[in-house]
Order: C-alpha cells, then sequence, then structure tokens
C-alpha cells in the first residue's frame, strides 16, 4: 500500500510543478485534497486493510495529505508573488520631461501690485479704504485747496459729466471723506489716521505706449499730532526699501501740488544701476517715483481737523507705473487691453 | 526756461564755487533742472579779433575774396572768404590756425587755388546767434590779436528749468529772482538792480492813462524818442540767443533781455498810436489782428489795451499790428504792467495763444515790479544808445494793491513741523537771504513776505516752513519714525470679500483677471449687435467713441472676449469693476462696483457651461459668508442677453445680480460655435450679506434611513420646498440623484436622509415623514413615482 501513497506524491510532484496558474493549482487540490481526490481515495481504500496496517498507511496518508497541502499553499504564495511582479513589469515607465499642464488662472499685474503694497502699509497699522470712481468736484479740487481758476487744474485735463460730477483725476479725492470718517477717532480717542487708498483715475488725454486715460494711484495719509518732514523722509524710505525689497536711496525736491505743504517730488537711486547713471535714469542715478508732502493746512481744515493741532503727510504712488516697472510691461495699453496672451501671464506673485 | 550762469552772476558773486555743485543744490532746493546742460563757448577757441587789410577779387571765383588779414601778429594772414560782407577796415572774428570752431580745427586750406591761413567766421559759426549773412562785424575798438573770449561773453553755462515746476513761483521767472535762490543757497550777497533815477523826470508831462477795468492791476509808461541804436550790443544778443529768445532789434531785445532778466514782461507802442492809453474790455465780439499778422477773435471776456476806443494790444498776451514800432516811429510808449492772472489765463486758453508774457502773467506778477523794470529799462536804454530821450514823466496807474502778508510762528513750530533741529540763526539767515523782513524775540518770530512771494505763493506758517526747510537742505534731515499709539486695525468686509472673490476664481476655477473701461465703447459694441444704453455722459470727451459711461460690465467683457477667442478653446475671465446706473435723487451718479464673470467654451454645451457658472457663484457664497444662492427667472431687457435662462440671484433675500446666456446674435459674432455665458453680482451689496455661522452638529451614532424619492416633476424647487415645509428635524440632507425623461416627462430622483441624534429610527416614523411630503406634493399636482429605501 505504501508504494500507492508513493504513486500518489510523485504524480502530484509532476502536476505541481506543472502548474503556473491560480486557477490550475485550485484544480490540482481538488483532484487531490478535494473530497473526491485521490487522497480522499487512499483514505477509502483503508477499510480493507488489517487494523494494523490501518494504523501504519493512515499516517503515511496523513503526511502525504499535509506534505501536498503545505506544497499548494506553498505554490499559491509564489504564483501571488508572481502576478505581482507581473503588475508591477506591466506598469509603463511614463515620461515626465514632457511640459506641465497649467491650467491655472491669473490676476491683473495692477492687483498683485495693489496687494502687495496692501500688505506693506498693513503690516504698518494703515487701514485700507476704497473710494467711488465718480466724484465731486468738491472732492477732487476744492477740498484739496485747489479753487476754481487755479493754475493746477491745467495739470490734469479731468473728464467732467454732464451732471457736473467727474471721473476722479487723482485718488486724492478720497481724502476729504477719509478725515471726515476717522476725525472722531483722531480727535476723542487720539488714534492717529492712517489710511492707504489705492484707486482707478482718469485724465482725459490721447493714448499711447506711454500714456493711458485710465490708470491707478495709490494715495497714503497719515495725520496726528507731531507728524513731521523727518517722519515723511523715514517712512517714505521705509515704505519704498519695502515695496522693491532692498535698500532705497530716497531725496526729495521741492514740488508743487496745492494740496501739500511743503510739498516734495520724491525720487529713488535708480534701480538698475544703483545710482552710478544709466540710460533708464537718463544718467542721473534717479527716478523720479512719487510726489509728496505734509498735507496743506486748508485740506485739514476741509477734513474737520484742526491745523494748529495736527500734522500729516501724504504721497501718492503710480501703481500703474509700478506693475510696468516692476514686471517690465512696456506699454501701458496692454493692462486694460484684457488680451490674455499677455495677462494670463501673472499669477500670485509674493 | 533757460538760465544763463554768467546772467546769475551779474546778481551775485558766485566766484571760488563749483557751478555744477550750485546748479545740483538749486535743482533739489528750488526747482527741477533738466539733466542736460550747456557748456557755451567750450567748442571755441582761439579766435581773435583781426582787421581786414586788403580785400581783392578772386579770380577765378565770383564769391570768393583774396584778404590780408592783421591778427595783431607781425605779419597779416592770407585767407580766402566768401562772406559778402567783407570790407576794408572791417573787423571780425579770426580763427587763427589751429583754432577751435566748433568741431572744426583750423588748418591751411587750399580753395580755388589760394591758400587760406585761418578763417573769418560768422555769428552762427560761433554759437552766439543764428546770423549767418555773412562774418562777424565787431565795432568795439579793441585792439588786433585780442581774443574774443575777451571781448563777449561766449563762455557760459546754461541750464533749463523745468517750466512746471515754477508754477508757484512768479519771482522765478527772470534771472534776478534765480539769482535770489543761488545767492540763498550759496550764502551770499543779492546784489542790488542797477536802475535809473526816475524822480528827474517828474516835471515832464505824464501820459494819457485810464485803467477802466478792474482787471488791470497797474499799469506804468514812460514816453522815449530819439532813439537811434538798430542792433543790441552783442553780449545782450549772446544772452537772448543762449537762453532761447531770437535777436530782433535793439528796443524788442531790450524789451525782451528785461522780461528775462526780470521777468516782467514790457511793450513798446509807436506813440502816435496810443495818446490816450484805455484798459477795458468790450462788449462785444471782435477781430484784433496781433503783430503776428494773425486775425484773433476776441470776446467780451478780454482785457484790451486801448488808444481810446481803438484796441491796440491784447493785455497780457501780445501786441497789435497796427501799433508796432515802424521805421518812421520817432516817440515811443514803454508798458510794464500786471494784470489779474485768472483773467490772463483764460484768455490764452481762448485765443489758443501762449506767449512768453502771458506765462509769466499767469502766475500772478507782483504789481511792485512794474515801476523797478521801467527804471531798469530807462538804465539800459541810456547806457546802450547816449541819444535816447524820457520826453514823460512816469506814469503810473496802481489800481490795485495785495495785502502785506505778514506771518508769526514761534520755534515749536518749526520744530514740530520738521521734527530737527533748526536753530533760530539758521531760520533768520535763510529767510532774509529769500528777501524776507525776519526777526525772532524769545523763539518767537515775525516775518513780511517780500511783495514777489506775496501775489499768493506764501501766504500761510507752512509756506515759510517749505523756505526755511529747502534751503536747509531735505539731504540734511535726521529722520525717524512717528510716535504714534497703536491701535488694532479692522480689515473692510467688502475689501476682504474682493480679495476672496478673486482667489476663488484664480485658484479654483482658473479664472483670468482683466480691467477694462468705465465707458461704453460705441465702435465695438456695434461691431458684436449690442446697443449703447443711455446713460451719463461725458461732456469733454476728446474720443467720441467713448461718450455714454457703462451700466454693466458684461458688454465690456464680451468686447474683450471677442479679442480673445484665438487665445484658447475654453477659457473664462472676471473683473471687478464699477458701473453707473443713472443717476440718484441728489443727480449724483448711481455708482456700483460689480463682479462680472465670462465663461467661453468651444467644447461645451451651453448648459453645462451655464451650471458651472451658476455652481462657481454658489461657491464663492459659500465659501465667504457661508449661505446658499437662489434664483428668479426674469425676461431681458438688454441686448446682449438671451431671452431664455436669465435668472437673478438671491442670498439671503438680497438682489445680488443676474446669471444668463449671451443672446446668440451677439455671441455668433463673438465666434460662431462657442457657447458663452455671463454673470455679473453687486460687490457691496455682496459685502452686506453677513457671515453665517458654522453650527456643528454632533453626527449621530445611529444607524439612520436614506429614501429614494422619484417625482414626476418639471423642477426641484417645489419638491425641495415640500421637503423644507415638512419641518422635520430628522431629515439630514437631500440630494438629486437623478434626472431623466421618458414618455411619462421629466423626472427627478431625490434622496432624503433621515437619522436620530440618540436612537436607531424606526421606519414607520420615516414613512410618516414621507408620506407628509408625498401629500404636499400631489396636491401641487406632483406626482410620485416611486419610492425606494436603502
Amino acid at each position: 500500500m505504501s508504494d500507492k501513497t508513493m504513486e500518489v506524491k510523485e504524480s502530484f510532484g509532476a502536476a505541481l510543478s506543472q502548474v503556473s496558474t491560480m486557477e490550475e493549482l485550485e484544480k490540482l487540490r481538488v483532484d487531490y485534497v478535494g473530497k473526491k481526490g485521490l487522497v480522499t481515495d487512499l483514505m477509502k481504500e483503508m477499510k480493507n486493510l488489517s487494523n494494523e496496517e490501518k494504523k501504519t498507511f493512515g499516517q503515511k496518508v496523513n503526511v502525504l495529505k499535509n506534505e501536498i497541502e503545505g506544497q499548494i499553499s506553498a505554490k499559491r504564495e509564489e504564483l501571488k508573488q508572481r502576478e505581482i511582479e507581473l503588475e508591477n513589469s506591466r506598469m509603463p515607465e511614463f515620461d515626465v520631461s514632457i511640459p506641465a499642464n497649467l491650467s491655472r488662472g491669473s490676476y491683473h499685474p495692477i492687483t498683485l501690485v495693489q496687494r502687495r503694497c496692501e500688505e506693506i502699509f498693513k503690516s504698518m497699522g494703515f487701514t485700507v479704504e476704497d473710494y467711488s470712481e465718480i466724484v465731486t468736484d468738491y472732492e477732487c479740487f476744492e477740498s484739496l485747496n485747489i479753487p476754481k481758476n487755479h493754475p493746477a487744474r491745467d495739470m490734469q485735463d479731468t473728464y467732467y459729466l454732464e451732471n457736473g460730477q467727474l471721473l476722479k483725476s487723482q485718488t486724492s479725492a478720497a481724502q476729504n471723506a477719509i478725515y471726515k470718517k476717522y476725525k472722531d477717532a483722531l480727535v476723542n480717542e487720539g488714534k492717529p489716521i492712517k489710511a492707504i487708498f489705492p484707486g482707478r483715475c482718469f485724465r482725459n488725454e490721447a493714448t499711447d505706449a506711454c500714456h493711458e486715460n485710465t490708470f491707478f494711484q495709490m494715495e497714503g495719509v497719515m495725520v496726528d499730532k507731531d507728524i513731521s518732514i523727518s517722519n515723511l523722509i523715514f517712512f517714505m524710505k521705509t515704505m519704498l526699501s519695502e515695496v522693491f525689497q532692498k535698500d532705497i536711496k530716497v531725496r526729495l525736491r521741492p514740488g508743487f501740488f496745492p494740496f501739500v505743504e511743503p510739498g516734495f517730488e520724491l525720487d529713488i537711486s535708480c534701480l538698475i544701476c544703483g545710482g552710478e547713471g544709466c540710460p533708464s535714469c537718463k544718467h542721473s542715478g534717479w527716478l523720479e517715483l512719487c510726489p509728496c508732502g505734509m498735507i496743506h493746512p486748508e485740506v485739514l481744515k476741509a477734513g474737520g481737523i484742526d491745523p494748529e493741532e495736527y500734522t500729516g503727510f501724504a504721497f501718492g504712488l503710480g501703481l500703474t507705473r509700478l506693475a510696468m516697472m516692476k514686471y517690465g510691461i512696456k506699454d501701458i495699453r496692454d493692462l486694460n487691453s484684457g488680451s490674455l496672451k499677455s495677462l494670463a501671464q501673472f499669477t500670485e506673485d509674493k | 526756461m533757460f538760465l544763463s550762469m554768467n546772467w546769475i552772476s551779474d546778481f551775485v558773486d558766485l566766484s571760488g564755487l563749483n557751478k555744477m555743485d550750485l546748479i545740483a543744490k538749486f535743482s533739489l532746493s528750488t526747482a527741477e533742472v533738466e539733466n542736460e546742460i550747456f557748456f557755451k563757448g567750450s567748442d571755441i577757441s582761439g579766435i581773435v579779433v583781426a582787421e581786414i587789410l586788403s580785400v581783392e577779387d578772386h579770380p577765378k571765383s565770383k564769391k570768393l575774396h583774396l584778404l590780408k588779414v592783421d591778427a595783431g601778429d607781425e605779419t597779416p594772414y592770407d585767407v580766402v572768404c566768401g562772406a559778402p560782407n567783407v570790407r576794408v577796415g572791417m573787423k571780425t572774428a579770426f580763427a587763427k590756425l589751429g583754432a577751435q570752431v566748433g568741431e572744426i580745427t583750423i588748418a591751411p586750406r587750399e580753395l580755388a587755388g589760394y591758400t587760406s591761413f585761418g578763417m573769418c567766421c560768422s555769428e552762427k559759426e560761433l554759437g552766439i546767434s543764428d546770423s549767418n549773412a555773412g562774418i562777424m562785424d565787431i565795432t568795439e575798438d579793441v585792439k588786433n590779436g585780442t581774443d574774443i573770449k575777451e571781448l563777449y561773453e561766449i563762455d557760459d553755462i546754461i541750464f533749463e528749468v523745468d517750466n512746471k515746476s515754477l508754477t508757484n513761483r512768479p519771482d522765478l521767472w527772470g534771472h534776478y529772482g534765480i539769482a535770489r535762490e543761488f545767492a540763498a543757497i550759496a550764502g551770499r550777497e543779492l546784489k542790488p538792480l542797477d536802475v535809473a533815477d526816475l524822480t528827474k523826470y517828474d516835471s515832464l508831462e505824464k501820459v494819457d492813462l485810464k485803467i477802466e477795468d478792474p482787471l488791470c492791476q497797474r499799469y506804468s509808461c514812460l514816453k522815449f524818442q530819439n532813439i537811434s541804436r538798430k542792433l543790441s550790443p552783442m553780449n545782450m544778443r549772446i544772452r537772448l540767443f543762449y537762453c532761447g529768445m531770437r535777436g530782433l532789434n535793439f528796443l524788442a531785445d531790450l524789451t525782451n533781455y528785461l522780461m528775462l532778466e526780470m521777468g516782467q514782461p514790457m511793450h513798446a507802442f509807436d506813440s502816435r498810436k496810443v495818446e490816450s492809453i484805455r484798459i477795458k474790455r468790450f462788449d462785444k465780439p471782435f477781430t484784433f489782428t496781433t503783430l503776428d499778422g494773425i486775425e484773433r477773435e476776441i470776446d467780451e471776456n478780454t482785457l484790451m489795451i486801448c488808444n481810446g476806443d481803438t484796441p491796440v494790444a491784447i493785455a497780457g498776451i501780445m501786441g497789435g499790428l497796427d501799433s508796432e514800432i515802424v521805421e518812421d516811429t520817432t516817440s515811443l510808449t514803454l508798458e510794464s504792467a500786471t494784470f489779474d492772472a485768472a483773467s490772463i489765463r483764460k484768455s490764452t486758453v481762448r485765443l489758443a495763444h501762449r506767449t512768453d508774457a502771458s506765462m509769466r502773467y499767469e502766475k500772478s506778477l507782483d504789481p511792485e515790479m512794474t515801476v523797478t523794470a521801467v527804471a531798469r529799462f530807462v538804465k539800459l536804454l541810456t547806457e546802450f544808445d547816449s541819444g535816447a530821450e524820457i520826453i514823460s514823466s512816469l506814469t503810473d496807474e496802481y489800481a490795485f494793491k495785495y495785502d502785506d502778508v505778514n506771518l508769526t510762528f514761534d520755534k515749536k513750530f518749526v520744530d514740530k513741523y520738521t521734527g530737527i533741529e533748526i536753530s533760530n540763526d539758521t531760520i533768520i539767515k535763510t529767510l532774509r537771504a529769500l528777501g524776507f523782513e525776519a526777526d525772532v524775540e524769545n523763539d518767537n518770530f515775525t516775518v513780511k513776505v517780500p511783495s514777489f512771494r506775496a501775489t499768493k505763493d506764501v501766504t500761510i506758517k507752512a509756506d515759510i516752513i517749505e523756505e526755511i526747510t529747502r534751503i536747509y537742505g531735505y539731504d540734511n534731515f535726521d529722520i525717524n519714525t512717528a510716535k504714534a499709539p497703536l491701535y488694532p486695525v479692522r480689515a473692510d468686509v467688502e475689501k476682504t470679500d474682493e480679495d476672496n472673490i478673486k482667489d476663488i476664481l484664480v485658484k479654483r476655477y482658473s479664472l483670468h483677471e482683466l480691467h477694462s473701461y468705465v465707458w461704453q465703447y460705441f465702435d465695438e459694441y456695434k461691431q458684436l449687435g449690442i446697443e449703447v444704453e443711455e446713460n451719463v455722459e461725458l461732456i469733454n470727451a476728446t474720443n467720441p467713441n467713448i461718450k455714454t459711461i457703462r451700466n454693466s460690465i458684461v458688454p465690456t467683457q464680451l468686447c474683450q472676449v471677442k479679442y480673445n477667442t484665438g487665445y484658447a478653446s475654453d477659457f473664462g475671465v472676471f473683473e471687478i469693476g464699477r458701473t453707473v446706473e443713472g443717476l440718484n435723487a441728489e443727480g449724483m451718479c448711481d455708482e456700483h462696483k460689480k463682479l462680472c464673470i465670462t465663461l467661453f467654451s468651444k467644447t461645451k454645451e451651453i448648459e453645462q457651461l451655464y451650471f458651472e457658472l451658476r455652481d462657481m457663484l454658489a461657491v464663492v457664497t459659500d465659501d465667504i459668508k457661508h449661505r446658499n444662492l437662489t434664483f428668479k427667472k426674469i425676461e431681458a431687457t438688454h441686448s446682449y442677453q438671451h431671452p431664455k435662462n436669465l435668472n437673478e440671484i438671491y442670498c439671503d433675500g438680497v438682489k445680488l445680480g443676474c446669471i444668463g446666456i449671451v443672446n446668440s446674435v451677439v455671441s455668433k459674432k463673438i465666434d460662431k460655435k462657442a457657447s458663452i455665458v455671463f454673470a455679473e453680482i453687486d460687490v457691496e451689496e455682496f459685502a452686506k450679506i453677513t457671515n453665517a455661522s458654522i453650527s456643528y452638529e454632533e453626527p449621530s451614532r445611529f444607524p439612520g434611513i436614506d429614501i429614494d424619492l422619484s417625482f414626476l416633476s418639471n423642477s426641484f424647487a417645489p419638491i425641495n420646498e415640500a421637503v423644507n415645509n415638512a419641518n422635520c428635524p430628522l431629515i439630514k440632507g437631500i440630494d438629486v440623484t437623478d434626472i431623466y425623461v421618458d414618455e411619462s416627462g421629466k423626472s427627478i430622483t431625490v434622496r432624503l436622509y433621515f437619522a436620530h441624534p440618540e436612537r436607531t429610527l424606526t421606519k414607520e416614523e420615516v414613512l410618516e415623514v414621507v408620506n407628509g411630503i408625498v401629500a404636499d406634493l400631489e396636491g401641487k399636482n406632483i406626482k410620485l413615482k416611486f419610492s425606494f429605501t436603502i
């Protein structure tokens, strides 16, 4: 009888070596250790044996069964492993060198520059104010110490509307409203007025690569007791160094603007050559950047603030000009063109 | 305005100082100097005075002459010269061999067979006038061989000041005022003007003069005769030329010279044409020919100088042709006057004619200057033409006098404004150098503003600060941060909302932010078949294409979409910008800040694109306000809107704007096949919506029940309403899981989620709620097709 177990063992070994799939393995399992399998058949043959023989034969069959089951499960693991390996080998190699798909939106370059400036001012405790684009003559001129027939009105060609209002020609048009908004807090609570007001301005002029009738400025004011020219220079230097992210040299020249006294033109050391002189600063080493000055007493008065007690400074920054400088935009008209070929290039810029 | 360093040096001794440094300081302390500085005469050397000893015709040339020239050396020079004005005994400018004339270095030169050992020069060749008619005719009695630069002021430094930076400084429109600044900057003394004493003519008859109009502030005049000099002295002509004025004749040059020196425009009339000077305006418009020969329309607002009732000059702008000095003029009347600045400015604009005189009058000239200018004129006239006679006494009518400006302030005020320490001594010295009368006692300053600064320029204490600090030098300031109390700063909701909206649209939806213009572009709208809608108009737009202000961003944005159709098959753009919806009750523009979004697609169906946009708005609202949007169908009212699927957008009961499809006519003009949808919402209204708080609910630990219900309904809205009406706390949510159309109509399948926080739900209690909802809908004729408990 032991020959029979040997036979079964040998035939199983031969069959197992032929197995290459899970299905074949399962079939082999059923064929040998299933209910009607060859090993089970051997068990059934035991009834014809003597008790003595039964004992040794039974033991042999059990050993065989365990052996076969062990080999099947080992084979199963092996097949599983092979399957994973096969699957892995089927995975293609990707070509990561192909260009990335940057399906993304874009911010207008003015938004980017404006946000950068706002961040700087907010960090210094300034509020960011918004103001309408259509304003009154009082807001844009009268309250800023620019009475009718003042030569300063010649400096800017203003778009007038049929109802007597106008498209604001300067962000300063918001000054009066801002003083009125915060003067009580200034006087009663001692809170200094610190505000910036970015906005769109309009000038009635022909457009070309350097001139636009619609552009952005940002104005800022600070009013408190004892605000001085020394503070103004310090502040402008600090602020501009933050804007351009390098140490900026500034210089002030007298400048005439009716709403400030004294008024200044502020130059910064040329960003390209650092002051040595180069074509972009016309070899002067300086770039004229922003008008500023001590707020004119009449302007404070018009805002309900006593100029004997309070002083302040104001400054204007051309956001459009800043954006053009920062990104090397050569034609100002690109900004309002709506051309995605130009504008879609401007993504978040921190 | 061009300025001459020589001229300035007439009035202040700047010897030993670096002129370029001074000019740079002037630019930082007074007015902007243009970058380019001209070193006149630097390219001229070796030119001497020489006498022509003989003139022979050139045998082979009609034009050329053969000269022998005495240049002060032992032997005369042989010179070949082509000038027509050569004559024996004439003294001229002679460039010897090795001399520099502009870019030319003089060397022996062959001219038609003869060698020229040097060159006789014209004024133009020396760069001192534009006269090229012949070689220089030097009338001064000087030794031959004298360097021409010793004879004339050819070497000079000329710099240009930006006129705009002098707008507020009437005193800086002449060299004397500029010299005052240089004196203050350099710490040197300003010399007084050398003027004639006019009192000695007091016994002479006065000119018949009457100011009949308040627009004339002061009118001073004087009569002359026997002026024989025709050509101005060379040095005077050089200065005028260097400063950009053409030399004319002695008299005209002298008035121009006075204007450039003192900033006071002057005019000389033929006395026969101005026997009785009247200054007035006329009731009716008329035409008047100015001395440039141009006929000009004069209206009733323009101030005129008249001879009786006959106009002879436009006050402050230009003289008339009829009263001009002519050949047989024997006596002349000199005008030195001031007029109302605003009136001159307006007349200039009306006439579209700006002159050197009107440019100065516009700045509010000092009336105190008129008589000084006459006295200076007399001084120079009699110096250069000894035969000239004064035949009237000074006639001066002073109708309008500016008030004296006296200011007082204390040291504390200066300290507070400047933030630095400037000594009392420096303050007083600076102010006095600038012509102010200034005194200090116990830190209290009293200042009298000089008349030439008191016409409008310096009126308040703060103006004095500027005078002190600009001369002190802003570069010399110690700079310090402000000492101000600290308070928290709260960000503005509208501003924050705006930033968040932009971030969501750019970062989540890949939209592109654009900017456009605030008006309706007539041409562009027309191309797309969009009507320009009636709205507030600009009254002075130079471009008729942009007359009307926009009432919506949508059409402007559609024009930009049209521009970009080649950019990509699918894209979305947005702008936060302004619109005006007519006038409000107070007559003011009803201005709004709007967010406008347009989506363009050549690959998506219109419905898909529409829902993309709707979901975008819903996400924006959910993200920023934690609220839902609702929609209400409306009729199209604008030419670009499609009649269908136009919906008003609401949030928390507030109308925000609308969403819609672009009208097929417009859409096809943009792109034949593309789908285009738009939405516009009011950002200010959006900002007003309060931010709903997040209400946290503990998720139930007990199993819930989900039920699908399918209704025959055209819209989800009534189903949602019925579910809301059930007002059952067990309902935790509702979703639309399927929409389909079959022969029985449109069916909508919704899934309701039920749960109880503390126990397992029974099917019965859920069905009771469901039945209620079904019954409610049946009452509205919406039938249940099937239900299914999951």
